[in-house]
């Protein structure tokens, strides 16, 4: 059974097909990537998968169980979280009241209870508090944990968000973009991140980026996405070398450039080795 | 060089006209002239003549600010030139007066209103005046500005207390003479309107004193905090002191400032209600006042047995009134759900005056009163004490106040607490972490909604009738008013705002004509200045306490 399933997703904006009739099968524990061209449509599959829309045609199957028409919260009741590509953060909370915040789902304490705050409802705080710095410290945010959350530097904010997509005990994670505006070094660390989310944590990611170093060195499988439909699905290897993938990203004519250009070199390296027999 | 001293002389020209200007609106809208009933300082200046010179001033220290590094003498110049324009578009004003009948259109351009601009002094020298005060006033700002910041204040807050002792003279000598020989020790501060001279220059001595002293502590090399053991004594005795001054403060002030005070308390329950909808949840709520009628009409109708009801005592007829108002308040966040912003604003202002309109309707006379409201309402009774003198409600209301407080406290560390500011922050991804905003959002329209009517009952039973003219929207404004002046989402600053926005106009009578001049000019300039409010909420901090 895959952790995410989605067959014959579309989803329209008036005429505007965003995405057609899109199959996805994400394996469990899986770190599984979406990439495509800029508005392909990939934060458009998050949006749906995660509830905030809701597709004109298909199926969203999460553990083999349907998930259309869910409202956001009960998705995320469910077990999926996720990050956006602009940051968006509880800016006038804390870094811990973010985390905590995340934790609302797992949390019981009601009206009353924040009222009469019985013992039950402390304890459950003081447990929450708890579980909130261990994540800091999990995240590298130590020490920034009573700041407000608009005064953090922006690689801290970003930890920050997938501090909280974590604070909701999620077994699929959806990270959109994660390294947008890191340097190198940066965005190495969020690879081994989110290398460590997945072999410690047993979460199963769905990943969207733009960094093809990334992509290719971290993901098991990529969906690539072109103008809302599915193009390409396979591990890193086949899709690099996918000529549709290619013509996707740089353009009609380019996919006839390149073979040129390789027949040529090909031809170059022949006529430099003559004395070499037939092709062994 | 020229040019830039040309800018800055023609910056001090602009802010002249710039203050002249004010002075103008405030004494063509007939301010000047009404606060100059009110001495200061007893014989010497009034509030109306601070009106006149205090935009001076400012402008004078604007420009000199804005002269940058140039030497003392460009800088008092700059500031005198700006005090110096701005006093000759007040004489400007004054010529123009004696020539042409302004009075005709503008009703405050009267006879009187020259004189005070002319200091009293007759035509045509007593125009001179304005030219000549503006200066030394533009003077003084550039004086100011060449203090070190850290000094200013010895300058300003003594200035501030005068002001305010001599604003608030009346309540002070009543509070004095209800103290018996201690007042009498202090009596001497005030004369027959405002400070008098010998007091006024000793609170200015003092308390410069006093500021420095403090300042000059601060400069010193940072002292090590203090233990946490002292901390939490110096906190427990401030708690004391204040619970006590809170019990004796109606003895203190006597009945005509009990009145006020009643006022304003119940001002702060409704603050505190609003401040969970509007400062925690964020929902823009200008249509409180309708929870505010609902629980006034609901004690009304349970209690009163003029329409021939069930004549419930009070305390029977709260809790009802209270789950009518929190029904109220579900009732109204249904249909506004969806909606944000300025969409939520007209809607909540529509239900308002829905509301309004419909206590006080021909329809539902028989059940309702129309328009002549309720009458006879019960008041509560504790075994034979009757509560109907100011001083005995005011302890009613200080309960709901303390009741409203505590509960708004709590739930603002609690989980419902953190979400009602998820949904403030951004509700859709408050809802993407597992937030039913629906029932969250209804969490809070019900909670504000119970603390306006709480205060709704009370203020029906001090009144013992409940008119429909009471809650028109003005009321709903007030409220959000003293929210956002005092701080959002503070409970101090509620306090705080309640007192300045409420309290105040009641203290000055003059004032209350002004009112709502003062508060868009407030709000303005609060937003401009200090958006945060007088005393901003604090964070709590959750990190540090657990290491």
């Amino acid at each position: 059974m895959y952790v995410l399933e989605t067959r014959k997703l579309t989803k329209r904006f008036g005429g505007l097909e965003a995405l057609k009739e899109v199959d996805l099968q994400v394996k469990e524990g899986a770190i599984h990537s979406i990439i495509g061209p800029n508005g392909a449509g990939k934060t458009t599959l998050f949006n749906c998968v995660t509830g905030f829309y809701q597709p004109e045609e298909g199926d969203i199957l999460l553990k083999g169980r349907l998930l259309n028409g869910l409202s956001p919260d009960r998705v995320a009741r469910r077990g999926v979280a996720r990050t956006y590509q602009n940051i968006r953060l509880f800016k006038n909370m804390t870094t811990v009241e973010n985390i905590l915040v995340g934790m609302h789902c797992h949390l019981k304490s009601g009206l009353l209870n924040g009222i009469i705050r019985d013992p039950g409802t402390m304890r459950e705080e003081r447990e929450a508090v708890a579980e909130a710095l261990r994540l800091l410290r999990f995240m590298g945010l130590e020490g920034m944990g009573d700041m407000l959350a608009k005064n953090l530097p922006y690689g801290s904010q970003r930890r920050l968000e997938i501090a909280r997509a974590l604070a909701s005990k999620p077994f699929l994670l959806l990270l959109d973009e994660p390294t947008a505006g890191m340097n190198p070094s940066e965005t190495q660390d969020m690879v081994n991140l989110i290398r460590r989310l997945r072999d410690e944590l047993g979460i199963t990611i769905l990943l969207i980026e733009h960094q093809m170093r990334v992509v290719m060195s971290i993901s098991e499988t990529i969906t690539v996405l072109d103008y809302g439909a599915k193009i390409c699905e396979g591990p890193p290897a086949a899709v690099q070398c996918d000529a549709r993938v290619i013509e996707a990203y740089l353009g009609k004519g380019s996919v006839r450039d390149a073979l040129a250009a390789a027949s040529l070199q090909a031809a170059a390296l022949s006529q430099a080795e003559p004395a070499a027999g037939p092709a062994s | 060089m020229s040019t830039r001293s040309s800018t800055v002389w023609k910056q001090a020209v602009r802010n002249g006209l710039i203050g002249g200007a004010v002075v103008v609106l405030l004494s063509l809208v007939g301010m000047v002239v009404a606060f100059s009933q009110r001495y200061i300082v007893s014989g010497l200046f009034t509030m109306g003549h601070v009106l006149l010179l205090a935009p001076l001033l400012l402008m004078g220290y604007s420009a000199a600010r804005r002269a940058g590094t140039s030497s003392i003498g460009i800088l008092l110049l700059s500031g005198a030139l700006a005090g110096l324009v701005g006093g000759v578009v007040v004489a400007a004003l004054v010529f123009i007066g004696q020539v042409v009948n302004l009075r005709a259109v503008l009703v405050s351009a009267s006879p009187e209103l020259y004189r005070t601009l002319a200091f009293g002094v007759p035509l045509p020298l007593g125009a001179c005046i304005a030219p000549l005060a503006g200066l030394v006033a533009g003077a003084a700002g550039g004086v100011v500005s060449l203090v070190p910041s850290r000094y200013r204040n010895v300058i300003l807050e003594p200035i501030l207390i005068v002001l305010l002792l001599g604003l608030l003279r009346d309540l002070f000598v009543n509070m004095l003479l209800n103290w018996g020989w201690v007042g009498f020790l202090f009596r001497w501060l005030f004369a027959a309107t405002g400070m008098s001279v010998i007091g006024a220059i000793v609170v200015l001595v003092v308390g410069g004193g006093l500021t420095f002293w403090r300042e000059w502590r601060r400069q010193q090399a940072k002292r090590p905090p203090r233990p946490p053991q002292q901390q939490m004594v110096i906190r427990v005795v401030s708690i004391i002191i204040l619970i006590v001054v809170l019990i004796f403060l109606p003895r203190i002030l006597g009945t005509f400032f009990s009145e006020i005070l009643d006022n304003v308390g119940l001002f702060v329950l409704m603050g505190l209600g609003l401040n969970i909808v509007v400062g925690l949840a964020g929902l823009l709520d200008m249509g409180y006042v309708a929870f505010y009628a609902i629980g006034a009409y609901v004690m009304g109708v349970l209690t009163s047995p003029e329409l021939g009801f069930l004549g419930l005592s009070y305390w029977a007829a709260v809790p009802i009134a209270l789950v009518g108002a929190a029904l109220a308040g579900i009732l109204l966040g249904l249909p506004v759900l969806k909606m944000r912003g300025d969409y939520l604003a007209i809607v909540t202002l529509g239900f308002g005056e829905i509301v309004r309109l419909v206590v006080g309707s021909d329809w539902l006379r028989p059940y309702l009163g129309g328009s002549q409201g309720i009458q006879l309402i019960a008041q509560p009774r504790i075994g034979p004490i009757v509560l109907n003198t100011q001083q005995e409600l005011y302890y009613l209301i200080l309960i709901g106040c303390l009741l409203a407080a505590f509960i708004a406290w709590r739930l603002k560390d609690s989980r419902i607490g953190r979400a009602w500011m998820a949904v403030r922050e951004d509700e859709d991804v408050a809802q993407a972490m597992g937030i039913n905003t629906v029932t969250t959002k209804l969490m809070a329209f019900a909670m504000g909604a119970l603390f306006a009517g709480l205060s709704g009952t009370i203020f029906a039973a001090k009144l013992q009738s409940t008119y429909p003219h009471s809650f028109n929207v003005l009321v709903s404004i007030n409220v959000l008013s003293l929210v956002i002046i005092g701080g959002m989402g503070s409970m101090p600053g509620v306090v705080v705002g309640a007192l300045a926005l409420m309290g105040l106009p009641d203290l000055l009578r003059e004032f209350a004509e002004f009112r709502y001049l003062v508060y868009g000019a407030l709000l303005v300039t609060m937003m401009l200045v200090r958006p945060e409010g007088l005393w901003p909420e604090a964070r709590r901090r959750l990190e540090l306490r657990e290491e």
